[in-house]
């Protein structure tokens, strides 16, 4: 699945999208955090706080209890602040 | 209504022009644009950069316009919102409404600001004396756009 990143979690984790092939046992959004935070210290800083974490699968706003695939494309970013 | 992500600037009397044009059953038009700050409480703010969503900003902003669409009596308008760097002074954002009655075109105008501040996936990093830092979504904004959804 791609993964993307922006603005401050994409500065935490270092890059702005990656492949990752989803593990059979993660079936929601939450799932996938946890699996990333074990990844290393930048993911833990990008994923500490949740209430600063919005999430999009395949461009449409979802909450950490969505359920994936592994043909979706999954970003990540924080609360917006445009306009 | 026309809806535009792009890095260069806009003008804004070209942008009512396009949409007004020659028509004569247009009562009011109203306009609100977005300026870089140069401060950020008592800090002063040397440039901005923002980002955005290639793709899904466009989508959210025509989510946006649609749900305006449908709640007022619109003739047409324009949302444009600028991406990259930016300087103190320059246009951010703009919007246009068209509508036969001033009401519809000053709250679906406001409407659209309100919800493109929480829903559509722009980011502020602003360049000051003590460094860059991203902004923070305000709490004042999020209650502003919930009302509307009331």
């Amino acid at each position: 699945m791609e993964l993307q990143y922006f603005a401050r979690i994409r500065e935490n984790i270092g890059c702005s999208s990656e492949q990752i092939s989803l593990p059979d046992h993660i079936s929601d959004v939450r799932g996938l955090i946890d699996h990333l935070r074990a990844r290393g210290e930048n993911y833990q800083s990008a994923f500490e706080n949740e209430t600063l974490i919005r999430i999009a699968v395949n461009q449409i706003y979802v909450t950490f209890d969505h359920v994936i695939f592994d043909k979706d494309e999954i970003a990540f970013f924080p609360p917006m602040t445009g306009g | 209504m026309k809806v535009l992500v792009q890095e260069h600037d806009f003008d804004i009397a070209a942008e009512i022009a396009e949409i007004s044009g020659l028509r004569t059953d247009i009562g009011a038009i109203v306009t609100f644009t977005g300026l870089v700050r140069d401060f950020h409480g008592s800090q002063k703010i040397q440039k901005m950069t923002l980002e955005h969503f290639p793709g899904m900003a466009e989508k959210q902003l025509e989510v946006i316009c649609k749900a305006a669409e449908k709640r007022w009596p619109l003739q047409g308008g324009t949302v444009i919102h600028r991406y990259g760097p930016l300087n103190p002074g320059d246009q951010i954002t703009l919007v246009v409404t068209l509508s036969a009655h001033r009401e519809a075109a000053f709250e679906a105008a406001e409407f659209i600001m309100d919800w493109l501040k929480t829903d559509a996936p722009f980011w502020k990093k602003e360049q000051t004396d003590g460094g860059a830092h991203w902004v923070e979504a305000k709490e004042s904004d999020r209650i502003k756009s919930q009302k509307w959804k009331k």
